[in-house]
């Protein structure tokens, strides 16, 4: 199932005018505040009527407004999570994850609801009210009631950005069973660099109330002439690898089609497929194949693109063995090295952080 | 239990009781609408609107009154026809007396409504929509429940004032024993009269109770809403 968006609508003082495709998996609407990011999903929700527009989910058509279609909120049957998680105070944890249910065309198998719960960690808080709640378990309550309403499409809002990071870090795990288990496209808005990297099958940048680029996580993150967009400090590339092995003296060894990786013992099982991101700051660059180092991850890869910053730094894109990748060096290495397209290299891994959630093969 | 007030007294009671509860239940549906309109709706003239449920409030009952009985008297164009139409005499009967009542009653219900609904955070009435819920269901499962302690205040509010209106009350429908003296009209006249001092005493005893009771019973109910909404 497929969204497709067009949009176009003037504020005093802000002009939104996007298109873009959303596929299966997670599409993250990536952007600065301000950039309209909200203003889409609102309008994807039917709860802001948008000046032209024409969104379309899976065949059916939401909104057209050249043919003067607009289906109502309640009838587009999409699952929102705010990021205020707004549960219904009057009601306890049971009856707010229910609500749907009541109005759901189909009502949910019954054994959903069980699962929803037990995936959620929220099945001990099922009596208590909302008002009892801490904001991490608020927010994964407000997730099991979208879900559980039966919804065609998730539209996650900055489900994290009330939180702290210790709540973030309990809630982004369940975030990435809801992408592996439940199988539905989620749009989900957010100015965070690290949850793109750990949740984002596609990319929609918006910049000013348009879209700058869009794509695959792994080819946008990894586009050197993204990065500014995206923060320099964190611009970086997505690499999926699957466990192969723990070895004796506490490491993993990791095949991925760059080539193998080793990692400090990675809590899970082999065959699990990982998502790792590798940072660009903390990758090396070498002509030859550097010996006597201790830097275990070496990759042979080849340079496709060098962009030149404003500074004293160029981003280098590489690809190994069908892998993206990217690299942060000094405009004096790229000339000293002679790096331009086509150039053989090896690429240095001084660090590679772990997203422990499986990808589901994705 | 009847004997301590004497049967006329009991009857202005039992009137001001009966006619208290239909004023307040016949113009609750009314008041919610339009505490909604002005809370939550822009339209033409909701200025005007806004000042004419406002209007008994601070206009002389009197005139009040007054008014009524130029529209709803047997002369008055309203009068007439609900009397041709439908056979409706409200002048001079219990029926006006609640009219005058509930219209006397109408801006605190209305009033106390409206805070209620505008205290409804939105984003929540939004939050229902997206969960499927059609703009009627919200009303009746989200924004209902959150306003009903607000409900319950206006109404007790509402009948407080309906058992202690007068001047519209005898201005429309007069001061008829059995018909529509009320309360406060029972105790103007056995004030009128040598000797009915300890009558009116006894009824305005009678009246203090009452209203002592609505407030208990509306402070406790919306104690209760409030509790079961905050979650303890």
């Amino acid at each position: 199932m497929t969204l497709s968006v067009q949009l176009a609508h003037r504020f005093p003082g802000f002009t939104l005018d996007v298109e873009f495709a959303a596929p299966e998996g997670v599409t993250v609407l990536f952007g600065h505040s301000g950039s309209g990011k909200t203003t889409v999903a609102n309008a994807v929700a039917g709860l802001l009527r948008p000046d032209r527009g024409r969104i379309v989910l899976g065949g059916d058509v939401l909104l057209d407004t050249e043919q003067g279609t607009d289906l109502p909120v309640h009838r587009r049957r999409i699952g929102y999570v705010f990021q205020d998680a707004r549960l219904f105070p009057h009601l306890t944890v049971r009856q707010n994850l229910t609500y749907g249910r009541w109005f759901a065309p189909s009502g949910a198998p019954g054994a959903e609801m069980g699962r929803i719960t037990d995936l959620l960690g929220i099945g001990p808080l099922l009596t208590r009210r909302p008002a009892g709640l801490s904001g991490g378990e608020r927010q994964r309550v407000a997730l099991g009631r979208a879900i559980l309403s039966n919804p065609r499409l998730l539209l996650m809002d900055e489900p994290l950005a009330a939180l702290d990071d210790a709540r973030k870090a309990e809630i982004l795990p369940y975030l990435e069973r809801l992408r592996d288990e439940v199988r539905l496209p989620i749009l989900y808005v957010s100015h965070s660099m690290a949850e793109v990297a750990r949740l984002a099958t596609t990319v929609v940048l918006m910049e000013a109330g348009r879209v700058t680029a869009t794509g695959p996580a792994a080819e946008i993150l990894a586009d050197p002439a993204m990065a500014p967009a995206l923060g320099l400090r964190e611009a970086g590339a997505i690499v999926t690898a699957t466990v192969a092995a723990h070895e004796e003296d506490g490491l993993t060894r990791l095949e991925s089609a760059a080539g193998t990786l080793f990692l400090p013992r990675v809590a899970a099982p082999p065959g699990t497929a990982l998502r790792l991101r590798i940072l660009a700051q903390d990758v090396m660059l070498a002509t030859a194949r550097p010996e006597a180092i201790s830097a275990l991850n070496i990759l042979a890869a080849t340079v496709e693109d060098i962009r030149i910053g404003d500074g004293p730094g160029a981003l280098v894109r590489l690809r190994a063995g069908g892998e993206p990748l990217l690299a942060r060096v000094t405009r004096r290495s790229a000339h000293a090295l002679d790096l331009r397209p086509g150039r053989a290299v090896f690429a240095v891994l001084k660090a590679v952080s772990v997203a422990q959630e499986s990808v589901g093969g994705r | 239990m009847t004997d301590w007030l004497s049967p006329d007294e009991w009857r202005a009671v039992a009137l001001s009781l009966r006619v208290s509860a239909w004023a307040v239940a016949a113009s609750l549906p009314f008041g919610l609408l339009v505490a909604y309109a002005l809370a939550r709706w822009n339209f033409w003239g909701k200025q005007v609107l806004n000042g004419l449920v406002h209007l008994p409030l601070i206009l002389p009952p009197v005139v009040t009154g007054y008014l009524l009985l130029l529209t709803f008297g047997r002369r008055g164009w309203l009068g007439q026809a609900l009397e041709e139409w439908f056979g409706i005499v409200l002048a001079f009967r219990w029926t006006g007396a609640a009219l005058a009542a509930a219209v006397m009653a109408f801006p605190l219900m209305v009033r106390a409504m409206r805070l209620a609904i505008e205290a409804v955070d939105p984003r929540l009435e939004q939050a229902a929509g997206t969960l499927g819920a059609s703009r009627l269901w919200v009303f009746v499962t989200v924004t209902l429940p959150l306003i009903l302690p607000g409900i319950i205040a206006g109404v007790i509010l509402a009948f407080a004032k309906a058992m202690g209106e007068f001047g519209a009350t005898i201005t429309f429908v007069s001061n008829i024993p059995g018909q529509t003296q009320t309360l406060p009209s029972a105790i103007y006249s056995f004030l009128q009269v040598p000797g009915g001092e300890t009558q009116a005493a006894r009824l305005a005893g009678v009246a203090i109770a009452i209203a002592m009771a609505a407030l208990l019973v509306s402070e406790w109910v919306s104690r209760a809403v409030a509790r079961r909404i905050a979650g303890s």
